[in-house]
């Protein structure tokens, strides 16, 4: 059992005016087995999350803390972190021409597992999960994310993650801009990751859509740098119907009345 | 009408020219050349050293030199490479392949194009014995030839290489440059029609080491030269190849590497001359810089003359800068005389090495070290495995690792620009 904890976490990204502040007191605990949903409009800060997890060089922690099962995860670096277990789908997946898709999976699960995977019993891995991903066999020859198609791209994340098979996973927006066949086929990449391997997840989404895949049990509504609202499942389904306008500035009573 | 296309000109004349400078970034890495003075068909080239003077360093085709590194090898009077010269010659040859040593009067010398700049006429005046490789007529080498070029002092020394396939032959020849030398060398290429050549020239000399090499090739009707360089080691490297199309049909294909350390000065300046119609041109060059005062120079210059109707070209020139304090400079330059051509493009981007996908990499678990590895190797691969020669491409792969072991040790050290480190 695993414990993921962020607490009164700030964060502020450089841009060339200086450092500007993005979170702003972020509080999540995250245990093995536990599906929590993110749920925002676009601009509040889900993403600043995600790269302040998995400790993008751009994102500066100003304040706060992240541990995990006790470890001090900002002291690592971010393959450090890795190898401790954290993993994050990332909303735009990176370009590397001339690293092949294969030798990329390779090296990560060597360097992960610290020992090179068993050959025979690894290329069956790599087959199957890409089976389960419905991804042609091609891919593993191509260079990673170069020419993939958004939705190829979100299932080579998946992919990832199912070979990985870290303790946490963040996932990014893994939702948008997949089509329903994609949605339901990475949705179940995920279910099956979580069900065989106890992994924490933070399902991070503008949409309510990928809810009805992926059952959270915790829903956190994320507005201007932190946690505005927090609830289960039923919480996703009264923002599908209302939409995020009561949490938009104007409506700041009504979000701290609720949340209160 | 005259295209020529610059950044300032990427006009798009009738025939399908296309012209890529989307990816060419202005990050002070990368700089484009001033419109170059004249046409290049109106470059003077000759055989007599008084046409050609000593440059000052403004001419056109020295201004990214570091003219004083290579004064010794202006001089008038060279010693020959077996006349007192600190350069040998030695040639391990196919068993279908001849090999020659010729004095300066053989008829065959000459033949490929004239000297084009004052280190190749100072070449072609100061040899005294060349070697000439012959791959006789319908001939297919069974392996490949290496021609050994090694250095063993600084006295500025001249050597003078032909490399002929005769008609319908093929095979692979080898340049290998070692050692420590001041050299200036012609390599002269003639591929008669239907042959098919790879000819590979790697410069891995020793440090110190000044090298300026003139190639000149000459390409026959349906002949296919491959022409590869590879520059890693020494402290300036200047390497010219020109190719001319003698007859239709035919086809050349220039592929360079190059990876540059601290204060070392690696340029490469090539002219493909579309003479005549219907021939085909590709060139891609790649290289990597790395260290305080590296500084690599690609100048392609592509001229497809009136009668050249139907002509293919396409050339790229892409620059890794790894460190802060190197130089890349990258001036493609495309001449256009007819509008009748089957396709023509260009391509130059230089680049910084790209956090984004260190950042991908590390987050996957793979230490800094290794995701730096695994980027640079992915942006050679293409082109190595274009090269075709098993032996070239295994020596490549390890010279690569080589060279990144030096920038890691650099930043391992906690300081990518120190230029001692990487020296
Ligand atoms: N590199 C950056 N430079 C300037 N502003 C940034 C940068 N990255 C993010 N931001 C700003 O931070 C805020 C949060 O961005 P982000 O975390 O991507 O939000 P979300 O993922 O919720 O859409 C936005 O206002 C965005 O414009
Ligand atoms: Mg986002």
């Amino acid at each position: 059992m695993s414990t993921l904890e962020i607490r009164d976490l700030h964060v502020s990204v450089e841009t060339k005016e200086g450092p500007k502040p993005i979170l702003r007191g972020v509080d999540l605990t995250i245990n093995s087995g536990e599906v929590h949903a993110i749920m925002g409009p676009n601009g509040s800060g889900k993403s600043t999350l995600a790269y302040s997890i998995a400790g993008h060089p751009k994102y500066q922690v100003t304040g706060g803390s992240i541990t995990f099962d006790g470890q001090d995860v900002l002291a690592m670096t971010v393959d450090e972190r890795a190898r401790a277990g954290v993993f994050l789908a990332m909303q735009y997946p990176v370009e590397v021409p001339g690293v092949s898709v294969s030798n990329f999976l390779r090296t990560a699960k060597t360097a992960i597992d610290g020992e090179a995977p068993p050959l025979r019993h690894w290329v069956k891995d790599v087959k199957s999960a890409m089976q389960g991903l419905r991804m042609d066999d091609s891919f593993a020859a191509r260079s990673v994310n170069e020419g993939f198609s958004g939705g190829e791209k979100k299932r080579h994340e998946i992919l990832q993650m199912e070979l990985l098979r870290p303790k946490f996973a963040v996932l990014d927006e893994t939702d948008s801009g997949l089509d329903v066949d994609a949605l339901r086929i990475v949705s179940e990449g995920v279910n099956r990751v979580h069900e065989s391997t106890d992994a924490g997840i933070l399902l991070i989404t503008h949409y309510t859509r990928i809810l009805r895949y992926i059952t959270p049990d915790f829903v956190h509504v994320f507005v201007d740098g932190k946690v505005a609202e927090e609830g289960g499942p039923e919480l996703a389904d009264r923002l599908e119907s209302e939409g995020y306008d009561r949490f938009l500035p104007g409506a700041v009573e009504s979000a701290s009345a609720a949340s209160a | 009408m005259t295209t020529t296309t610059t950044p300032e000109e990427t006009g798009a004349p009738a025939g399908g020219l296309t012209t890529d400078h989307s990816r060419a970034q202005a990050d002070g890495a990368h700089s484009h050349g001033v419109v170059p003075q004249g046409s290049r068909a109106e470059r003077l080239t000759s055989f007599d050293l008084a046409d050609i003077p000593v440059p000052t360093g403004r001419e056109e085709e020295w201004r990214f030199s570091p003219v004083a590194r290579i004064a010794p090898l202006f001089e008038d009077r060279l010693v020959g490479q077996s006349g007192g010269g600190d350069v040998r010659v030695t040639v391990v040859e196919a068993p279908e392949v001849s090999v020659e040593i010729v004095g300066r009067d053989d008829e065959r010398l000459g033949t490929a194009g004239k000297p084009g700049d004052r280190t190749a006429v100072t070449a072609w005046n100061g040899f005294e014995q060349a070697t000439v490789v012959t791959v006789p007529r319908e001939a297919v080498a069974s392996d490949v030839t290496s021609v050994r070029v090694e250095g063993s002092g600084d006295t500025p020394t001249a050597s003078h290489v032909l490399v002929r396939a005769e008609r319908h032959s093929e095979a692979v020849v080898v340049l290998d440059h070692l050692g420590s030398a001041t050299l200036t060398e012609t390599v002269e290429i003639v591929v008669e029609d239907g042959a098919h050549l790879t000819v590979v020239s790697v410069q891995d000399w020793a440090d110190g080491a000044v090298h300026t090499s003139s190639h000149r090739a000459r390409i026959g009707r349906d002949a296919r030269l491959k022409h590869v360089v590879v520059t890693l080691g020494g402290d300036v490297v200047r390497i010219t190849p020109d190719a001319e199309f003698t007859a239709e049909g035919g086809e050349v294909e220039m592929v360079g590497l190059y990876f540059a350390d601290a204060n070392q000065h690696q340029e490469h300046r090539l002219f493909v001359d579309h003479a005549v119609p219907r021939c085909k041109s590709r060139v891609t060059y790649k290289g990597a810089l790395q260290g305080e005062g590296a500084h690599t120079v690609w100048v392609g210059d592509v001229l497809i003359q009136a009668e050249a109707e139907g002509t293919d070209t396409y050339e790229l020139n892409r620059n890794l800068v790894l460190t802060d304090g190197a130089r890349a400079d990258s001036v493609p330059n495309l001449e256009i005389e007819t509008g009748e051509i089957e396709g023509a493009g260009h391509a130059s981007a230089t680049g910084r090495f790209d956090d984004e996908q260190l950042f991908y990499l590390q987050a996957r678990g793979i230490p800094e070290i290794e995701a730096r590895r695994l980027v640079v190797r992915g942006f050679f691969a293409e082109l190595i495995a274009d090269i075709g020669v098993e032996s070239v491409e295994e020596r490549l792969l390890e010279a690569i690792e080589r060279e990144l072991n030096k920038s890691m040790s650099a930043i391992e050290g906690g300081g990518a620009t120190d230029a001692e480190g990487v020296a």
